[in-house]
């Protein structure tokens, strides 16, 4: 293996931040105010692997999906604790079947973790075009100290040649204490006092980190255009900015208020908002936080101005819908007391899941071969000139399609009822799946809409997943 | 088609059980019940002798065709067992008629049933065995042809609460029928939704029930009655699935549509709307009975709402339907429905329906319309 000619580093990014937002406000039972603080919250039918595969869907735009050599996933949240979430994700992206796939987790570190450790593979020259995802849906307790400031989202980054950002230089430190943890079957992100935790581990390890990086990349601070940097609140990012010599405007908005503090992801968020409006040539640093800290350093080519246009943090942080209540978020994130709590069955059918994962998971259509009709889910005989075994595959979610009729259900079990059912047409042919990011009065016939994966429901006690309808704004 | 099944099977009994919320009845005492008040109408006091085959229908059964046989305590003899979503009991009878027809047996026994009160819940089961396509529920199959069908003809849900108006108060006449409550156009519309357009009032209740007839050869037909009835035709089709069909276009269902044009050519109809007397068609929905009076031929597509508010199918209009309240006042025990409508035809062409009695009625049709929908059953009865 040798590394590929020229440099390495970014060539593409993509983020998402879902729709809903907890008004701060309603935590503390006042009512919302517009442009109050707020924090992005994933709605009921979303989790780690929806919001990774959907920002994973914003950086492959343009782009061949089956060049992607490897995937590395990272979060703190992926619901399962032994089973890959890397090759779900690749499997809902329909990645190549020999991609290489990795899970990156344990901390909030891991995402920036990933992205060196995609940086090196390809310098090394074991992958040409790796994609990387970072996501996570932390929650705090119910009305406890860290529930207004954790957010939810995920941001994804292709690592190849030819790159957008130049991958300059990295530098970490490593450090032992207790300051914020989760522990195994924990819902509850914990802390300790937040002086302790600031005064003793964020502030001293993020400082030390980027320093290191300053020493290792021959940079000063003031050559950084932008410094995406990871922070608990503003005001610790404020100590910080102080004591590495930056200046306010070479700082990335941490988003406080509005976007929430993401974890894994964060500030590699920060760093994809860095880049939706980054000139050639402009230095950029992110570090990360997380039992220790991990710092990287990189500048933009003139690549950036060829990238295709995408929606990147901005343009879903723009795509708002406040929660009406407080109820309302307890109930999307599972924390209402049920009737019946679901009980420990096998949930669906693992045969019957394995079997039908090119439609449910990677949202593949089949193509009649002899007549072109398109189908889904796969027939094994065209529906039109009765040919039988003659198919080719068809990836439908990065397909619009056409809303040809709807139905409110005010019986499956959602956290804000009714679940807009909905019948689509898709590439000429009929795709049935309920709708997402919508209110009823908002439906309409003919309506264009694509497609994002999310959780259907919970069944054996486990995520289940599959694609809905979303407009297209 | 090689030769016509018109005139060749008699219906020469029918029974039902009371239907409802039946707390304090199991499967055998309904199946005991409808099978037994049908043997009394075809006047047979030794079933065990006369009965030579039971063709049953259920969508939820439980021990197979046993459970059948050990009611009715039918042993060494033939039980089938059909389930086939809402046009099982129309598809029992088909099997029934066709074993007469063929000349294996004299005498057969069809009966439909079903128990879904036992779930305990009163809504429709929300389904977790899989993820593509949900709610999975028939009033979520069933509303989605409404947003397209209102759009295209300006039709409404003041045309779909006449509906409900109507067969509440046919309901109210039928003895057996297990909700007798008048309501107005005002409740159906204010009631809670459950599937858009569908309130409580566009939806068939969840019952319990039973029904059950004595088929036999036409030519021995006197022999059990003066007044037997003769079947004109048995239709089943199964229609592509409207929800992958690419060219479903969300304004009728073609599973009515093709066994209509089978059923209408088996009994000599040409002009169903001037030759059929009387019509139970399956008013599992509003929806479902609006759209199907113009599957079913009896007005042109588009055209049902003007006939709702003429009151055309109403007990006093050209063509009733629905003479006993329908699915929305007896509820929907799936495999009983059927046959429930063959047991209130046979009554309305004998001039045994009461106050619902349409006066003369020879021809009368009834109509199942199931799965997402994907086939229907219809059978057409008539005088001698």
């Amino acid at each position: 293996m040798s590394g590929i000619p020229g440099p390495v580093g970014i060539t593409a990014y993509g983020a998402y931040v879902p729709m809903t937002r907890l008004p701060l406000s309603l935590i503390g039972g006042r009512p919302a105010r517009d442009g109050g603080p707020e924090k992005a919250v994933a709605d009921y039918d979303e989790d780690a692997v929806t919001m990774a595969v959907t920002a994973a869907v914003d950086c492959l735009t343009g782009v061949d999906r089956s060049a992607v050599d490897a995937l590395y996933f990272a979060s703190t949240t992926y619901p399962l604790r032994e089973k890959q979430g890397a090759a779900l994700v690749a499997k809902a992206l329909d990645l190549r079947r020999d991609v290489a796939t990795q899970d990156h987790a344990g901390s909030l570190r891991a995402g920036t973790a990933a992205l060196e450790s995609a940086l090196h593979a390809v310098a090394a020259g074991a992958h040409r075009l790796v994609l990387v995802v970072a996501s996570d849906c932390r929650m705090g307790a119910p009305r406890g100290a860290l529930e207004a400031k954790l957010g939810d989202g995920a941001v994804a980054f292709l690592v190849g040649g030819a790159p957008i950002a130049r991958f300059e230089a990295q530098a970490a430190v490593a450090d032992e204490l207790q300051d914020v943890w989760r522990i195994e079957g924990e819902p509850f992100t914990h802390t300790w006092e937040d002086r302790f935790a600031v005064q003793e581990g964020y502030t001293p390890n993020l400082v030390a980190a980027v320093r290191a990086l300053f020493g290792r990349s021959g940079r000063a601070p003031q050559d950084f255009a932008k410094a995406a940097l990871y922070a608990p609140d503003a005001r610790s990012l404020g100590g910080v900015v102080r004591q590495l010599g930056l200046k306010p405007e070479q700082i990335q908005d941490g988003l406080f208020g509005r976007l929430g503090n993401t974890g894994t992801p964060y500030a590699l968020m920060l760093l994809a908002q860095a880049l939706e409006t980054a000139r050639p040539g402009d230095r950029l640093l992110v570090a990360s936080y997380g039992d220790g800290a991990h710092a990287l350093a990189f500048e933009t080519t003139s690549a950036i101005e060829a990238l295709p246009p995408r929606r990147g943090v901005s343009w879903h942080l723009a795509r708002h819908r406040p929660l009406a209540s407080y109820d309302t978020y307890l109930r999307a994130r599972g924390l209402d007391p049920k009737e019946w709590e679901s009980g420990a069955d096998l949930g669906l059918s693992a045969t019957i899941r394995f079997r039908e994962r090119d439609a449910d998971i990677a949202f593949l259509a089949a193509r009649c071969t002899s007549c072109g009709l398109l189908h889904f889910p796969k027939q094994r005989v065209c529906y039109r000139c009765f040919e039988k075994d003659a198919w080719e595959p068809f990836r439908l979610s990065d397909q619009q399609g056409r809303l040809l009729s709807y139905t409110f259900d005010y019986f499956f079990p959602a956290s804000e009822p009714p679940t807009i059912m909905v019948m689509t047409e898709v590439a000429g042919c009929r795709v049935q799946v309920q709708m997402a990011n919508i209110r009823p009065d908002d439906v309409a016939l003919d309506m264009p809409v694509e497609y994002v994966f999310r959780k259907i429901h919970d069944a054996g006690g486990k995520p289940n997943y599959f694609w809905k309808a979303s407009p297209i704004q | 088609m090689s030769e016509s099944i018109r005139d060749k099977v008699a219906v020469v009994g029918v029974g039902a059980c009371q239907f409802g919320e039946n707390w304090d009845q199991s499967r055998e005492d309904m199946i005991v019940d409808a099978a037994y008040e049908a043997y009394a109408d075809a006047g047979i006091d030794d079933p065990q002798r006369r009965i030579e085959a039971v063709f049953a229908g259920a969508v939820y059964p439980r021990e197979g065709s046993a459970e059948i046989a050990e009611a009715l305590k039918l042993f060494g003899k033939p039980v089938s067992l059909v389930s086939d979503y809402c046009q099982t009991g129309t598809d029992a009878f088909r099997f029934g008629v066709f074993a007469v027809a063929c000349g294996m047996y004299d005498t057969v026994l069809v009966v439909g049933f079903d128990k879904p009160k036992d779930r305990g819940v009163s809504g429709p089961s929300v389904n977790f065995d899989r993820v593509r396509g949900l709610p999975a529920t028939p009033a979520g199959w069933f509303s989605l042809c409404a947003a397209r069908y209102f759009q295209t003809f300006g039709a409404g849900r003041e045309d779909l609460a006449r509906i409900a108006v109507k067969n509440h108060h046919n309901g109210t006449l039928a003895p057996k029928s297990m909700l007798k409550k008048e309501i107005t156009v005002e409740e159906a519309l204010s009631a809670r939704i459950i599937s858009w357009p569908f309130g409580l009032y566009d939806c068939a209740a969840q019952s319990d029930g039973a029904a059950a007839c004595v088929l036999t050869r036409a030519d021995l037909a006197k022999t059990f009655r003066d007044d037997p009835v003769l079947v004109k035709a048995v239709s089943i089709a199964v229609a592509e699935h409207p929800q992958r069909d690419p060219e479903f276009d969300f304004l009728g269902w073609k599973p009515t549509q093709y066994a209509a044009k089978d059923a209408y050519a088996q009994a000599g109809i040409s002009e169903p709307f001037r030759q059929l007397d009387v019509v139970q068609l399956h008013d599992c929905f509003t929806l479902t009975e609006l759209l199907s009076y113009e599957d079913l031929g009896l007005c042109k597509k588009g055209e049902a709402k003007e006939h709702v508010a003429a009151g055309t199918f109403e007990l006093t209009g050209e063509l009733p339907v629905n003479t006993d309240g329908g699915l929305k006042t007896f509820g929907h025990p799936t495999g009983a429905t059927g046959v429930r409508m063959i047991y209130e035809n046979a009554l309305q062409l004998q001039g045994r329906a009461g106050p619902r009695q349409v006066q003369g009625a020879s021809l009368a049709l009834s109509h199942n319309i199931g799965g997402p929908p994907t086939t229907c059953g219809i059978a057409i009865l008539g005088r001698d």
